[in-house]
């Protein structure tokens, strides 16, 4: 059990990037019961997004300086891509059956997917994202990659900013009231519309942030790195209870640490020997969903619907 | 007489192809209490959600405070004075007493003023003021309405709509708010009160109509309804 604390880290590190893609799906699904399955081309797209600020800097950049602009240019396009789907693809079908934004969310996603297949520059093969240079890092005994270190101090800050901006500011308090009651809240006065567009852009900026972190910690972006990280994502937000942002967080930690835990244990308990290793992490991924489905549908933290007036 | 601070006319309400309201037309002068009062599905939530923005009307013209409500948003209509507190009080259920309280005031800019509100919502019920930090959805029906008509308060409305105030509530409880509309009518709030209990309304309101499947069956000053034959048969239970 000696590497104990290295499936611990590596775990931490996925999930937080889970939970961050996660925060996308809780928001939205929060205030428009709207699965967004595009959601993981969004986060996509902002590695590609990084990926294009760093090419456009002069070569002598180091990634250190580098690294805001990228952080920028990913949450922009992320952003921007989300905005323009919420606008064209899925405001025209509120109020339609739940059906038909759930197709148009599947047919964005194969859009979005085949756009940078065809457009970007060499999108069909991985592109090469860049490295942290200099040596991994010991963390209580797990050995951390430079790079790694981004996620590990982003998740954190952005999870306190956005929980900060839900309970504190005027804005954020709409958003609540409109997750809660959209009519009511437009007696209130809240703009709804405004507000869905709004927790699109969160999630979406979110995913930007998981993107370049997914780039430095892969060292690589490529056009289906969405699905399987988005499907992972809706997993941990569905675990953590969908709606709430604290859950779509812990769901991501928890989907992360036990991947990273039945990866390297699994193998070793007789008669388990051949549901091991890194092969089967995504089986036991959605192993846990389908238990936590089972015996906790509302999630971690998710509380029971009935308390809809 | 001068000009009505709300003028509805000949409006028409259809959810799809079904007509919910069918043509309906009244007046409320500011300083009145006015009372839609009738039996379920007569139309009255639906009137008073079109009054709001909440459901768009087939035709027909609603003029408030002088301007044509016609087109504007619903997030728009409670910065023109018009506040609504729904049917089921629909508070914000994880929110706080106080938090509810603060979207009601949503569109003031005024700190001091809503503070002030706020303070003042907890004297008209102190129950209120004692809980303020706890979520309005542990609270009782009673005490929701009470959250629910403080809130719709908040944004200091021309017109105060109340649909439903004393559903589900208990006598004294039910006893307590009628109380609290007679003290706001008498502060001079004008208020549009939707009721299925008619006698409270009636015995409240300066004009009451009742509404029958989507039209004005009747109308008349609240004390004229009171002592009207049909009225008493049919809403008040007496024969």
């Amino acid at each position: 059990m000696t590497e104990l604390p290295q499936q611990l880290a590596n775990g931490l590190i996925l999930g937080a990037m889970y939970g961050l893609i996660a925060i996308g799906y809780t928001m939205v699904y929060g205030i428009v019961q709207l699965i967004n399955f595009a959601h993981g081309e969004i986060f996509m797209v902002g590695g590609f997004g990084a990926l294009t600020v760093y090419l456009a800097l002069p070569t002598n950049t180091t990634l250190a300086l580098a690294l805001p602009a990228m952080l920028l240019g990913g949450i922009a396009i992320s952003v921007l891509i989300a905005i323009a789907a919420e606008r064209f693809a899925y405001r025209p079908l509120r109020g339609a059956p739940r059906l038909a934004p759930l197709i148009t969310a599947i047919g964005l996603s194969i859009a979005l997917q085949q756009a940078i297949w065809k457009w970007y520059p060499d999108g069909k093969q991985a592109r090469v994202f860049p490295q942290f240079k200099g040596h991994a890092l010991d963390v209580l005994g797990a050995t951390v990659q430079r790079g790694d270190l981004f996620v590990l101090i982003a998740a954190p800050l952005c999870m306190t900013a956005l929980g900060l901006y839900v309970t504190r500011t005027r804005s954020g308090r709409a958003m609540q009231a409109t997750a809660q009651d959209p009519d009511t809240a437009r007696l209130m006065g809240i703009n709804t519309d405004r507000i869905i567009v709004l927790a699109f852009a969160i999630g979406a900026a979110f995913a930007g942030v998981a993107a370049v972190a997914y780039g430095l910690r892969t060292g690589e972006v490529q056009f289906r790195m969405g699905f399987i990280m988005g499907l992972k994502a809706f997993t941990a937000a569905v675990l953590g209870g969908i709606g709430n942002i604290y859950g779509a967080m812990l769901g991501g930690i928890v989907l992360g640490i036990a991947e990273a835990l039945a990866t390297a244990y699994i193998e070793h308990i007789p008669g388990m020997q051949q549901f091991g290793g890194g092969a089967w992490k995504d089986v036991w991924a959605f192993v846990l969903l389908i238990l936590v489905l089972l015996l906790r549908p509302q999630g971690l933290l998710g509380e029971r619907v009935a308390d809809r007036a | 007489m001068t000009t009505p601070l709300l003028e509805v006319e000949d409006l028409h309400v259809a959810y799809g192809k079904i007509e919910a309201v069918k043509g309906i037309s009244f007046t409320v002068h500011a300083g009145q209490v006015v009372t839609l009062i009738g039996t379920n599905g007569a139309g009255k939530t639906t009137t008073l959600r079109a009054l709001s923005g909440l459901l768009t009307p087939r035709t027909g013209k609603i003029t408030f405070d002088g301007h044509p409500l016609d087109d504007v948003p619903a997030h728009k209509i409670v910065e023109r004075g018009l506040a609504h507190s729904p049917e089921g009080r629909r508070l914000f259920p994880r929110l706080t007493i106080a938090e509810n309280l603060q979207l009601g005031a949503f569109l003031r800019k005024d700190t001091h003023g809503i503070a002030a509100d706020i303070q003042r919502v907890y004297d008209l019920f102190p129950v209120l003021g004692e809980r303020h930090r706890q979520p309005s959805g542990t609270l009782s029906g009673g005490e929701q309405q009470m959250l629910a008509m403080g809130r719709a308060l908040m944004s200091r409305p021309k017109l105060l709509m109340l649909d439903e105030p004393s559903m589900g509530l208990s006598p004294i409880m039910m006893r307590k708010i009628t109380d609290t509309i007679r003290a706001l009518r008498d502060q001079g709030t004008t208020i549009l009160l939707v009721e299925q209990n008619a006698h409270a309304a009636l015995s409240l309101a300066d004009q009451g109509h009742v509404m029958e499947t989507g039209r004005i069956a009747l109308s008349g000053t609240g004390a004229h309804l009171l002592h009207d034959e049909s009225v008493r048969k049919t809403y008040l239970g007496e024969d």
